[in-house]
């Protein structure tokens, strides 16, 4: 009954989301008040739909029923509340509901804050959300229901895959989520823009907090998925450049660049054309990786069931969706390219240079992801491109972007001159450069890899630090929200850098044969096992080893790494022991038991030095995005700029 | 307005390219791995009949072998084991048992059950000898000739038509090695 329940609230769904795609879009075009007043309804309704049916999936698993094939698939009797609740994105046809809740989420928010802008943009922009919620909807109902029945159903189901029982994976996908759509919001406001004719700078205003929200969360997404590769793969790496991964990292490249762009455009009216291109591109790569994830056309170490029937239809609704934008905007942007002209030295020759150096390496990056797709294609035989490839070529699109990034805050719009510029960073530099060396030799990370980067690393901190305080001299206000944020997800990159550069080089990572009673010598640690016992737990039971590890006599660690094997599907899963600090992370990961007589096992042992600055550099750099995108500015002046604009043309 | 077009322009291309690799992404599946032409990675693992003891690749270096990937857990190897049978009568090189990501108990009693064809079986409990060597899943079948170079890999069940092709290509590498 509840899943036909959902069912229906799905069908209901998409029939509001065709009268929203359509009605309202008709009267923006006609200027037909009556038929754009429909819009906000019909968002409510398509929200509540969605959610309704989301609803009923999240009760068909907490009742454990089995008739539902979605759910037998992806749960079992002894699963936790929790993770019942997180299986529900667990899998392919649950995790597309999960993204259509949020596209009706951003809708509604949408329709919720925009109540100050011109009703025929706001209409515009919740119609074209509308059209690609559309065609998830029939995605999701006619290749992957999520409500599908098998009868008569098994009396147990199969387990969510031992992966994702996990807290990291509760939040992972839903982060992410949120940032892929969110970006149907920046996409929806440049085709709202093209369609209402006369681009101007005000909605590429009015989209800058949507973006920012969107990128923030798309940041933590990426960050969490990292974190929770790193402890829970058992590998002990943070990034594999993995087509999954790729599927991720080359949106937020291209919404890095646009949020750099919007604000060239926000505020000086340059490159208008740049930044729509930009949000359209940001959101079809969003579907792209929507594509690459769940159609097999690659393969992945974490790939959704793989159906190319399935593939198909995201490719043909890409095509629709970004075809049909770029043809818009190959008919529309001459209209709108133009831009006050500006010299070489100012903010908007160093935004420009930002803007290059994203784009160039997201599509690096999609190179390289489809690089064994060419090969086939041209048919040169077959070829995977590794992280060799990816690593050789982001330090070098990433360097100058390193060494640039201090400058761009401190330069003035239009023109500025050279020393104006360097000279309040000179301090900053200098201190890079010392306290890097000194560094490094401190901690016995003398190589060029660990050095540049806590040079980089200091230099992109203290020039954040440097701009704070300059304005905070010079203004009697203080610093505005947006330029708070700016500030924590620059020096975010700063941190970035250095748990980059310390993990990439100085990571201690070694096999072990231990026994119990025997102590080893890993990095300055000794690790001592005591012994390895049989415990059990709600679907599994391990071997459990019991390790002690003390630095200069001293013992700093109690650690017991697993190897759990699940009741249901067998699969046997290594438990990482963790132990994180600041500066080092002690890592313990089992391996085979060699030896039965004396209990020696294979023991794999990590010590992988300021690992958390990466994710604590990504953390910032989410925070500094929440921060900006939540500056009343961008929301205030909306409503003073709708008084003046009947009056006069207001200067930036 | 040309150059208004040429991102639609690059989009027609990037579609018509993941088109096309989606036509043949069954196919690339089957073959893709980027170990293949290359030497198998040494792994040492216990023995499955006997834990106590380890076996390696590196001792069947100088013939050639065949290398499955099961495990009792696994749906499909059950659906390929009559023609692992015909592989351990047929091919005349040794056929080495990969078990991934099982139990041992369970793994003997499948063995019970369904007949033991390999030659012996490496145990692999954890899976991370399986990352070394790039397996996707279960079941999966390796070749891999006299000097050591893995030259074709099979990913997903054993039918008629993959063990005439399996046959074939053990037949060409035996013969590569007797010369």
């Amino acid at each position: 009954m509840i899943a036909e329940f959902g069912q229906v609230s799905l069908i209901l769904a998409l029939v509001l989301a065709i009268l929203l795609g359509t009605l309202p879009l008709y009267g923006a075009h006609r200027g037909n008040e009556t038929l754009m007043r429909l819009a906000p309804s019909l968002v409510i309704g398509h929200f509540v739909f969605l959610a309704a049916a989301y609803v009923a999936l999240s009760a068909a698993f907490l009742n454990h029923d089995f008739t539902i094939s979605y759910v037998a698939l992806n749960s079992n009797l002894l699963l936790p509340w929790y993770y019942r609740l997180s299986a529900v994105w667990g899998g392919h046809e649950g995790s597309l509901l999960l993204w259509m809740l949020m596209l009706g989420g951003w809708m509604l928010a949408v329709a919720a804050f925009s109540r100050t802008l011109p009703r025929e943009f706001v209409t515009r922009v919740l119609a074209v959300m509308a059209i690609v919620s559309i065609g998830f909807l029939l995605f999701t109902l006619l290749t992957s229901n999520p409500f599908d029945r098998i009868l008569p159903g098994p009396t147990d189901g199969r387990d969510l895959n031992p992966l994702l029982q996990d807290p990291g994976m509760i939040f992972h996908p839903p982060l992410l989520y949120m940032g892929y759509v969110g970006f149907a919001v920046a996409f929806g406001f440049a085709i709202a823009g093209l369609l209402g004719g006369k681009v101007e700078r005000d909605w590429v205003r009015w989209a800058r907090p949507w973006t920012l929200a969107a990128w923030a969360f798309l940041t933590g997404g990426i960050a969490l998925g990292s974190w929770w590769a790193y402890y829970e793969l058992g590998w002990g790496g943070w990034w594999f450049w993995d087509p999954v991964e790729n599927a991720s990292f080359i949106p937020w490249l291209i919404g890095t660049a646009l949020l750099h762009s919007q604000a060239v455009t926000e505020k000086r009216g340059s490159f208008p054309a740049w930044t729509v291109l930009l949000s359209i591109a940001a959101f079809s790569m969003s579907l792209l990786g929507t594509f690459l994830v769940r159609s097999g056309v690659l393969t992945s170490v974490h790939a959704f069931a793989n159906d190319p029937e399935r593939g198909l239809f995201i490719l043909m609704f890409m095509a629709v969706v970004t075809g049909a934008a770029l043809l818009l905007y190959a008919l529309r942007a001459p209209r709108i390219m133009t831009g006050p002209g500006f010299d070489w030295m100012s903010r908007e020759t160093m935004l420009l240079i930002n803007n290059v150096f994203f784009t160039v390496s997201a599509a690096m990056v999609l190179l390289g992801t489809l690089y064994p797709l060419i090969v086939d294609f041209m048919g040169w035989g077959q070829i995977s491109v590794g992280p060799p490839y990816f690593g050789a070529m982001f330090i070098l699109l990433m360097t100058p972007i390193v060494i640039l990034l201090p400058l761009g805050p401190f330069t003035r719009w239009k023109q500025d001159e050279v020393m104006r510029v360097i000279r309040p960073l000179a301090a900053s530099a200098a201190v890079a450069i010392v306290l890097g060396l000194i560094i490094s030799a401190a901690l016995g990370a003398w190589n060029l890899r660990a050095i540049t980067g806590w040079i980089g690393g200091i230099w992109v901190m203290a020039g954040a630090i440097a701009w704070v305080t300059r304005q905070w001299r010079s203004s009697r206000s203080g610093l505005a929200l947006h330029q708070w944020g700016m500030t924590l997800a620059h020096f975010g990159v700063g941190v970035f850098l250095i748990g980059v550069a310390m993990v990439e080089s100085m990571t201690f990572e070694r096999d072990m044969r231990i026994a119990p009673g025997q102590t080893v010598e890993a990095a300055g640690y000794q690790f001592t096992l005591h012994e390895v016992t049989q415990v059990k737990g709600a679907n599994w039971r391990a071997d459990e080893a019991r390790f002690t590890v003390h630095r200069n006599d001293r013992e700093i660690a109690a650690m017991n790494p697993q190897k759990r094997l699940y009741h249901r599907g067998g699969q046997v899963m290594t438990q990482v022991a963790l132990r994180p600090g600041v500066t080092r992370d002690l890592y313990i990961a089992m391996g085979e038991e060699l030896d039965a007589e004396s209990g020696a096992w294979s023991i794999r042992i990590h010590v992988k030095p300021f690992v958390r600055w990466i994710w604590g550099g990504a953390a910032l750099m989410t925070l500094g995005g929440l921060v900006s995108a939540s500056d009343r500015r961008y929301w205030r002046r909306r409503r003073t700029e709708a008084k003046q604009a009947r009056t006069a043309e207001v200067p930036a | 307005m040309i150059r208004m077009l040429l991102p639609l322009i690059v989009f027609g291309g990037l579609l018509a390219l993941l088109i096309a690799g989606l036509q043949t992404a069954e196919e690339r599946k089957l073959v893709q791995s980027p170990l293949v032409g290359k030497p198998v990675p040494e792994v040492t693992l216990p023995a499955l009949h006997d834990p106590q003891t380890t076996r390696s690749t590196a001792e069947l270096v100088g013939q050639p072998y065949i290398l499955n990937v099961w495990g009792s857990w696994c749906w499909a190897c059950r659906v390929e084991h009559p023609f692992i049978e015909r592989l351990g009568q047929e091919a005349g090189v040794p056929l080495v048992g990969f078990n991934w990501k099982d139990e041992r108990e369970d793994a003997l009693e499948w063995l019970e059950r369904f007949g033991d064809a390999w030659s012996f079986h490496l145990v692999d409990f954890e899976g991370r000898a399986a990352i070394d060597l790039g397996v996707y899943g279960a079941p999966e079948t390796y070749l891999v000739d006299h000097r050591g170079i893995i030259q074709h890999k099979h990913i997903g069940p054993i039918d008629a038509t993959v063990f005439e092709d399996l046959m074939r290509r053990i037949m060409q590498m035996r013969a590569e090695a007797g010369s």
